[in-house]
């Protein structure tokens, strides 16, 4: 890997909570990782553990009742080749500043392309709305811009499909027109939220090369959100595992998958079925698919210490359940927040 | 689209033979007819009731004949003739009798709907976007008090208030001397002057139900994802409010339209009563109180047609403001 990676976007202990009737949830406490110039950086995790809305605390979109406490989270900025520090956090949702970067450097694409389409507006229409919000062209010119952008993610027929709705375009060509309108305005950070999970796996598998394509074309950088570790091999460099709102380990793609350390990392490792791996017949030498045991804990009554205790396997009694890890580096660029790691 | 448009008129026809049919049966289900019914209130008001006079009129009205001879003469004179009948009470054709209010009733439903839209959608909108605080309750509050607030009694209300307290002429469209009058400038103001009222009365019910629907379809759309979606891009949040969520909530509205129609001649019959409008609504009342055989039943008719062709209008809008629901072809 290369040393002299840029810096774009640093986010340091970030916490999103949101506040509900019931109680608080703290839906992301304590992230911490960094997305740097033209990489790809993956985040995993199960569902709830906060990934979708680290990224929009990144955007400054979080929808109410949620709301960012605390934490920072950097964007260095290139405005005409030098680099301005911002912190997106300390920004109004609504100013005209936040809603410059909102779309133009950092674009989104969002898990279900058919709800995340206007079902009455063309998608030529929301494409260029964007390209006439950050780059000032009129009707014509966004349009030729939105056609040519819809040609670069291989939409067929650009210049038919671009008067076409949401629902007369396949799963596959909806994402494709997502990704031509995140991309409309060259971003620096693409969030890529789960982008394929509603897509069956031949179009998830084009979805991926394309977008590791433009990548390669427009020199963006991509945090890519999921819970398939194989998409994660195959899109990323970097890699944060999050549970329960905070990172519990941070590596790059082959150390996270070759040298876990984090116990529910490797547990997640564990999950996934290969093939050829016989499960379900008996048997000497046969095994169960591993699932990570116990449930995730209730948001509401987080466990006391690592809030992965009561399912790990390592845990350590009279330790785990009483303090909180913090991150510890145990390898140049390979983060943990383990007790029990600490101690090896 | 064309194709489609072209069958559904095709299917009118029938549809409406049918309703005919039924409408015509409707009428004559109560037992007598007119000349039975107003030699009883002749008798009522103790005047005597000539025999002569009403074998007479039963004669010259085709009574006695069996009941398909009168729809058969009732229909072709329709078809044929765009002659709609003799209303027995007023002694005059229905048609004249019907277009004579229907300039006045559409006037009113139209100027009442805008009102009542104009005043609904902001309100529905802004109380869906602050979903839970206080002018949330305060517009919800009103708008439960406003459904629930039955049209005569309002009118009933605002009629005493405007006469203990301003000392208003109310009541009817126009003051006494322009009742008869040719239309004239004059005219106009002076139906204006009391057009507020019902305005307001008819408003006031439609206004509180459409806030209440407005409210909850864009409550609906407000957290679907293309909303997120539009935010991501760094839309301003009011423009992509209307643009997005409160153009997908609007269906309802436009599915809706085309059932006003129907309301231009039995809607607010009750109100009009009670404000003596010179609409339709209270003349289809009467007319059916009275067993005036042929504007009762032009008047069902008519509500029929317009019913039928309302439908059609809606289902046109629709699919004109939502792709989803476009035909093919």
């Amino acid at each position: 890997m290369n040393n002299n990676r840029e810096l774009l976007v640093e986010v340091k202990n970030l916490q999103t909570y949101f506040f509900l009737d019931e109680g608080t949830v703290h839906a992301v406490d304590g992230a911490d990782f960094d997305i740097h110039r033209g990489e790809t950086l993956g985040v995993v995790g199960e569902s709830g553990c906060g990934k979708s809305v680290t990224a929009r605390s990144i955007l400054n979109i979080v929808p109410k009742p949620g709301k960012t406490v605390g934490g920072e989270i950097l964007y260095h900025r290139k405005v005409k080749g030098v680099v301005q520090t911002i912190d997106l956090t300390k920004m109004e949702p609504q100013s005209d500043e936040m809603r410059q970067i909102r779309g133009a450097e950092i674009a989104m694409v969002f898990q279900e392309p058919m709800t995340s389409l206007s079902p009455v507006h063309t998608i030529g229409n929301q494409i260029t709305e964007a390209i006439r919000l950050h780059q000032g062209l009129d009707r014509a010119a966004a349009r030729e811009l939105a056609i040519e952008m819809l040609d670069l993610v291989g939409m067929p027929l650009p210049n038919r499909t671009i008067d076409e709705y949401a629902h007369q375009l396949s799963g596959g060509m909806r994402q494709r027109a997502m990704i031509a309108m995140a991309l409309s305005c060259h971003p620096s950070l693409l969030i890529a939220d789960e982008p394929t999970t509603a897509l069956d796996v031949t179009t998830e598998a084009q979805i991926l090369k394309l977008m590791r394509q433009l990548q390669d074309e427009l020199g963006m950088a991509i945090m890519y959100i999921t819970h398939n570790l194989g998409v994660i091999a195959q899109m990323t460099e970097n890699v944060v595992v999050m549970y329960m709102g905070k990172v519990v380990e941070e590596a790059d793609v082959d150390t996270i998958f070759y040298n876990p350390q984090h116990p529910y990392t490797q547990a997640l490792l564990q999950s996934i079925p290969r093939l050829g791996q016989k499960t379900a017949r008996r048997g000497a030498g046969q095994r169960r698919l591993t699932s990570i045991r116990g449930m995730v804990p209730d948001p509401y009554a987080l466990p006391k210490g690592c809030p992965f205790h009561p399912r790990c396997s390592q845990m350590i009694a009279g330790q785990c359940d009483q303090i909180e890890p913090q991150m510890i580096e145990v390898a140049p660029g390979h983060k943990v927040r383990c007790l029990a790691c600490a101690g090896a | 689209m064309l194709g489609y448009i072209l069958r559904r008129i095709a299917m009118m026809i029938p549809t409406l033979a049918i309703i005919s049919v039924i409408s015509f049966v409707i009428i004559q289900l109560p037992p007598g007819d007119y000349l039975t019914s107003y030699a009883m209130s002749l008798a009522a008001s103790g005047e005597a009731v000539d025999e002569t006079e009403i074998e007479n009129l039963r004669l010259r009205y085709g009574l006695g004949q069996p009941v398909y001879v009168q729809y058969y003469k009732w229909m072709s004179g329709i078809l044929l003739h765009g002659d709609w009948g003799q209303s027995m009470e007023w002694r005059k054709p229905v048609k004249d009798l019907i277009w004579e209010r229907m300039a006045l009733t559409v006037f009113l439903s139209l100027v009442s709907i805008m009102v009542s839209w104009f005043v609904a959608i902001p309100v529905g909108v802004f109380s869906a976007v602050h979903q839970y605080s206080i002018p949330d309750y305060i517009f919800s509050t009103l708008s439960f008090i406003g459904t629930g607030t039955p049209g005569f009694m309002l009118a009933m209300v605002v009629m005493w208030v405007a006469m203990r307290q301003f000392g208003l002429n109310v009541g009817g469209l126009f003051s006494d001397e322009y009742i008869m009058a040719p239309w004239s400038w004059d005219k106009v103001v002076d139906m204006l002057k009391h057009l507020w009222i019902p305005v307001i009365v008819i408003a006031v019910g439609s206004t509180a139900g459409s806030i209440r629907t407005t409210r909850a379809n864009v409550l609906d759309e407000l957290n679907k994802p293309y909303v997120e979606t539009a935010r991501a891009k760094g839309v301003k949040e009011r423009k992509l409010i209307w643009k997005y969520p409160v153009r997908v909530a609007m269906n309802p509205f436009f599915s809706t339209v085309g059932w006003t129609l129907a309301g231009l001649i039995s809607g607010q019959t009750l109100v009009a009563v009670v404000l003596s409008l010179q609409t339709n609504g209270p003349m289809m009342l009467r007319a059916l109180r009275s067993q005036d055989m042929y504007l009762a039943g032009s008047f069902l008719f008519l509500t029929s047609i317009l019913t039928v062709i309302g439908t059609l209008i809606s289902d046109i809008t629709l699919a004109w403001v939502d792709p989803r629901i476009r035909m093919e072809g």
